[in-house]
């Protein structure tokens, strides 16, 4: 592709170079790590599930129960295979075992590590297959029914209730949408485990469970069978959780997760090293998985000013973009995410976003790239909100966008109503449609507005990922160097649950699924 | 030509479409019908109860299971009495950032300390930040940048306990709580249960405390026990004189 805005690929190697070295150093930290979480989506992956009678998810149990024994750096799977090879007994006969405390994990004889493995393994591949299958499905239904144009059209639902949501996602899949979200209810994120069964209570969204995943998805089958479109389903992986999100994901078919390397610790206070071994892990699931993750770049933007930290975005898309690479995600699986969010009295405003989108495009041309709608300039005008989308489609659809997260002319007032889904799909199909190949004919004055303003992001992008490159990303977090804000190495959520892997840890999934085998 | 104009009449006002007293109101909804004539019907009658007259159905469409969305414009038959009404407000005419600096230098003298955070579940940090944060909203800075106000935002998702402590170890003077989320109303109980803590602390007289987001009003603020309440349109200099001038009022400098 002709770079329209005179990009110097010279300096975008610079900045990938930079990030790539970024990651690589996170990297050795991360494979010498392992969390609860990661433990918690192995035991899922070795086929246990359910809650007991307080409503404590087994996976939860069997972990926290080797944690207590002082055995997490071993990982569940070396103490799960050690106790299939003493009592016989499945992994789910184990764990229920475990959770009405007549077995204890780490008290067992020790079998040899070698027959542990062997026995682990054999249940890990039968769990890949069924993965590859979930893949190979969509790829049927594909060819089959073929799937909407890119921009795909994604839409939230957010009732609470799967029930109702499943409603709201076939109404939505008939007007024309190729995603649904499942938003997840508010703190879902917080929770240090994965809620059970199907849901009917949420607020501001709907529980993710697997349960709810498997409702949602035979819903969406159905209306895609109907429409003659594969509707996507996607849902989040951030969080305390993002492993176990992206396993049942994986089991479930679903097509997209949010799944951001920094997102967490930036806005929902996360320990650093947690996130950072959970993401890895997680992402190796999507990838295998041929899931297409979003990235939360557009995060930034809500908080800080979308022309100042416009490089700040692109940064955080190239260190996603190397952190997906170590997890075995392909370019064409980079849903990176970046957002519509300057204030609309800016004279020329709608040219920097279209530098800015173009920029983006040219950078990752592979990348399905995930388009935010604008929402901190929604104001409760819904005329002039409808207005605002409008414009946000116009500059999707001229860029190639991948993924166009429709914006609700209802954005800051309530979850959307039927028809406000309806009007946005109607504005974004209407615009699309009517400028298609916009994008084609036009070209950019060469040392314009819009030249210049892509330069002058990237410029500044490649700067701050050589400060973060030269500091480290721990020290930049923790010296608040990165999208201003401070995070300690040791504060935030979820540190109790990180440990050092001990000799004998193994985790039969990233192998099997890096190598695809 | 003025004087041919009918004169608003403010003891029986009604909404104004293209005409006085033409009582014109756009509708906007959903039905759970099939579209169709019956459905356009449904929508008719339903609006003519709402006690709008003339109901004009002028556009419907199929939301794709059964549901239909209707454009609806119909004339309304009430009025109300505008010289009666009263609304109660945060009773301060607000300063701009340089003079609440100099009200705190002149009448403070000394700096003073706000803790402000999104508490409960609550995510959504836009509010806060826009009141809290350097670069503030809409060109007025946030109250970081106030020479003389030490500003301490917490972020989100933070609980009313880990507030209230945070609130007493810094001594602060006055405390913010944004509440964005506020669907199934869950806000109200935490919003409540905050007061009570720092009841229980016996701390409440001696801070400010107020409320922010675009569902919360000042009524509904003072209902639960707070000194005001902030909806949208809000910005930094608004809330920054309340305090300075309610600290003041209340002898807290």
């Amino acid at each position: 592709m002709n770079s329209k805005l005179n990009l110097d690929p010279k300096i975008i190697q610079s900045a990938r170079t930079a990030a790539a070295n970024i990651a690589e150093e996170v990297q050795g930290f991360i494979d010498q790590h392992t969390t609860v979480a990661v433990e918690r989506a192995i035991v899922r992956l070795l086929g246990v599930d359910g809650i007991d009678e307080m409503e404590r998810p087994l996976p939860n149990i069997i972990v926290d129960n080797i944690k207590e024994g002082g055995g997490l750096g071993e990982g569940i799977a070396y103490w799960l295979g050690n106790a299939m090879i003493y009592t016989g007994d499945t992994p789910q006969a184990i764990a229920e075992k475990v959770s009405r405390g007549e077995l204890n994990l780490t008290t067992l004889p020790l079998a040899n590590e070698d027959e542990i493995k062997e026995k682990i393994n054999e249940i890990a591949r039968s769990t890949v297959n069924r993965i590859r299958e979930n893949r190979r499905k969509r790829e049927e239904y594909i060819e089959r029914l073929g799937e909407g144009r890119q921009p795909y059209i994604y839409v939230i639902v957010a009732t609470g209730n799967i029930y109702e949501d499943v409603i709201q996602a076939q109404a939505a899949a008939r007007q024309g949408a190729d995603i649904i979200a499942v938003i997840r209810t508010t703190a879902q994120s917080l929770l240090d485990y994965v809620p059970y069964g199907a849901t009917t209570e949420g607020f501001g969204g709907t529980y993710a469970t697997q349960e709810n995943f498997r409702i949602m998805r035979k819903a969406l089958d159905e209306v895609g069978e109907e429409v003659g479109r594969y509707i996507r389903l996607c849902n989040y992986c951030s969080g305390l959780c993002m492993p176990e999100i992206a396993a049942i994901g994986a089991l479930e078919r679903l097509d997209v997760m949010l799944n951001d390397a920094l997102y967490g610790i930036l806005f929902r206070d996360i320990n650093m090293q947690r996130t950072l071994i959970d993401q890895y892990f997680s992402r190796v699931i999507n990838g295998f998985a041929g899931v297409i993750i979003n990235t939360g770049e557009d995060n930034y933007l809500t908080t800080a000013d979308a022309v100042e930290e416009a490089h700040t975005v692109l940064a955080s898309q190239f260190m996603n973009e190397q952190f997906a690479l170590k997890a075995g995600i392909p370019e064409e699986q980079m849903g990176l995410g970046h957002a519509f969010e300057m204030s609309p009295d800016i004279e020329n405003g709608f040219l920097l976003e279209l530098a800015q989108a173009q920029m983006a495009r040219e950078i990752f041309p592979k990348a399905p790239l995930k388009y935010m709608p604008p929402t901190k300039f929604m104001t409760g005008n819904i005329f002039k909100g409808h207005i605002q989308n409008a414009m946000f489609n116009l500059v999707s659809v001229w860029t190639n966008q991948g993924i166009q997260l429709l914006g609700m002319l209802t954005e800051a007032i309530h979850t959307p109503h039927l028809h406000d889904r309806a009007l946005a799909i109607e504005n974004a199909k209407y615009i699309f449609n009517n400028a298609r190949d916009i994008g084609e004919e036009v070209t950019f004055k060469e040392g314009g507005i819009i030249q210049r303003r892509a330069q002058e992001v990237l410029k500044k992008a490649e700067e701050l990922l050589k400060e973060i490159e030269r500091e480290g990303l721990f020290s930049t977090l923790e010296k608040g160097k990165f999208a201003s804000i401070k995070r300690a190495r040791n504060g935030g959520k979820g540190l109790e649950g990180v440990v050092q892997k001990g000799e004998k840890y193994f985790n039969p999934f990233i192998e099997m699924m890096l190598n695809k085998n | 030509m003025m004087d041919n104009i009918q004169k608003v009449d403010l003891t029986q006002v009604k909404p104004y479409g293209d005409t006085l007293n033409d009582g014109m109101v756009q509708l906007s909804f959903t039905l759970p019908v099939p579209y169709g004539d019956e459905a356009k019907e449904a929508a008719r009658q339903l609006v003519r109860k709402m006690g709008l007259e003339e109901p004009n159905v002028v556009h419907a469409s199929d939301l794709g299971i059964g549901y239909t969305h209707f454009v609806v414009y119909g004339k309304c038959q009430h009025t109300i009495d505008y010289t009666k009404i009263q609304v109660p407000k945060v009773e301060v005419n607000s300063m701009d950032m340089e003079e609440v600096e100099e009200y705190i230098r002149q009448n403070i003298k000394r700096e003073i300390t706000v803790v402000g955070a999104c508490t409960g579940t609550d995510a959504h940090t836009v509010g806060i930040d826009a009141i809290m944060n350097m670069k503030g909203y809409a060109g007025h800075y946030g109250l970081e940048r106030y020479k003389g106000i030490r500003a301490i935002n917490m972020g989100s998702q933070v609980p009313n306990e880990e507030l209230v402590a945070k609130a007493i170890e810094e001594n602060a003077d006055a405390i913010l709580v944004s509440q964005v989320v506020t669907q199934k109303n869950v806000h109200i109980p935490n919003l409540t249960q905050l007061v009570e803590l720092l009841e229980a602390e016996n701390i409440r007289d001696k801070v400010i405390l107020c409320c922010g987001g675009p569902r919360i009003s000042h009524e509904l603020a003072k209902e639960l026990g707070y000194d005001a309440g902030f909806g949208a349109g809000t910005y930094a200099n608004d809330v920054a004189t309340f305090i300075v001038t309610e600290m003041v009022r209340r002898k807290l400098v």
